[in-house]
């Protein structure tokens, strides 16, 4: 039952993803949040592992949530389910492509989506931020704390690297380094 | 060599060396597939990138799929798919394990406190990218904001918001043709 629960959902999630892999993140941590398959952390931890990693990050998402909820035969499922939407989809365009390709409505479909992906992204920046500077909610001691300015420090560096197109895996990696040097410096 | 298997190949070596995923694995399927073995040409790379945008799901899905049913048929796009999501599900399967052994470490606890600073960083850019490319009117900011809103603050499921601004876009399309065979009648 929890098998065809994970391959629904992710059937789901490849069906109505326009965008890339970062718009899915709002939706994946709905039905993470909803199934209770995930914590935040470890969704956000598997975001940055999927950027270290070569391949989809939403194939790679699939496989993580997928391995964390029914083993190596969940993570099949769950990455069948994200696939077989763009597949069939795939296929039938290819099919009729010139119809397609000269279509008003797509145009005018795709018109509407694209703000809508702007601002799932956007809620996944909250919800990240959420995650990364209040993990125990808002609150004014999360303010006095050392670990809080430090992660918003490391935040700012990385956010300037990241605009200045130095490669995801070298701010990962830094960033890395950084957590572990803070982690035991300041002994949090 | 079997153009299937070759296709299969080909996928395989594309996902095993794309890191991000998504339109930039469009420049290396272009030299595998254009440049390398002649299956197809700039025009059908550039078509492959309209379907991608505008059809759901992961780039990489959509562009193999696409390349595999222009080159072999059928097969074709079975082989190359599941070629293009193999090397991710192997790795990711071992990260998988390898990580519910360490994460119990204090060092990868502290690496990934740092690593969830740059996540949102990498998101925001994301953010900014996507923002760059949409549409500056007050239609498309509307649709934004409440998108942001709904999925934020309001927990709606993402579908329906989805849907709601697919069909909110069509609907305007159409009402603004109208209006403009109207003038010019």
């Amino acid at each position: 039952m929890a098998l065809i629960e994970l391959f629904l959902t992710f059937l789901k999630i490849g069906a109505f993803t326009f965008g890339g892999g970062y718009a899915m993140i709002a939706m994946i941590q709905a039905e993470a949040e909803r199934h209770g398959w995930l914590t935040q952390e470890e969704l956000v931890d598997f975001v940055a592992l999927s950027e270290s990693t070569p391949g989809p990050l939403a194939v790679n998402m699939a496989t993580f949530v997928g391995i964390r909820t029914g083993g190596v035969f969940g993570a099949a499922i769950a990455t069948i389910g994200i696939v077989l939407p763009s597949f069939i989809i795939i296929l039938i365009v290819a099919k009729y492509f010139e119809a397609y390709k000269n279509s008003k409505a797509v145009g005018g479909i795709m018109a509407g989506l694209k703000p809508a992906v702007v601002g799932m992204i956007g809620a996944a920046v909250i919800s990240v931020a959420r995650t990364v500077f209040f993990p125990a909610g808002i609150n004014a001691a999360v303010f006095t704390s050392a670990g809080f300015w430090v992660f918003l420090g490391l935040f700012a560096v990385t956010a300037v690297m990241a605009f200045r197109k130095v490669h995801p895996i070298v701010i990962i990696l830094l960033s890395a380094v950084i957590g572990i040097g803070a982690g035991y410096g300041l002994g949090l | 060599m079997h153009k299937n298997l070759d296709l299969f190949l080909t996928f395989l070596k594309i996902g095993a060396f794309t890191f991000g995923g998504g339109l930039a694995m469009i420049p290396l399927i272009q030299k595998e597939v254009c440049d390398n073995k002649h299956w197809l040409d700039e025009q059908d790379i550039s078509d492959i990138v309209a379907i991608s945008e505008t059809t759901p799901g992961p780039v990489a899905i959509n562009a193999a799929t696409f390349v595999g049913y222009k080159t072999a048929g059928f097969s074709g796009a079975c082989l190359a798919t599941l070629g293009v999501v193999l090397p991710s599900f192997l790795i990711i399967s071992l990260i998988s394990l390898l990580l519910t052994q360490f994460q119990s470490i204090r060092a990868v606890q502290y690496a990934f406190m740092g690593i969830r600073a740059a996540v949102l960083a990498l998101l925001l850019k994301a953010l900014w990218m996507m923002f760059r490319s949409a549409k500056k009117n007050a239609v498309s900011y509307l649709l934004m904001g409440v998108s942001l809103v709904l999925t934020a603050f309001f927990k709606i499921d993402v579908v329906f918001v989805i849907i709601g601004c697919g069909l909110f876009g069509l609907l305007w399309s159409l009402l603004h043709r109208k209006e403009q065979s109207d003038g010019t009648d």
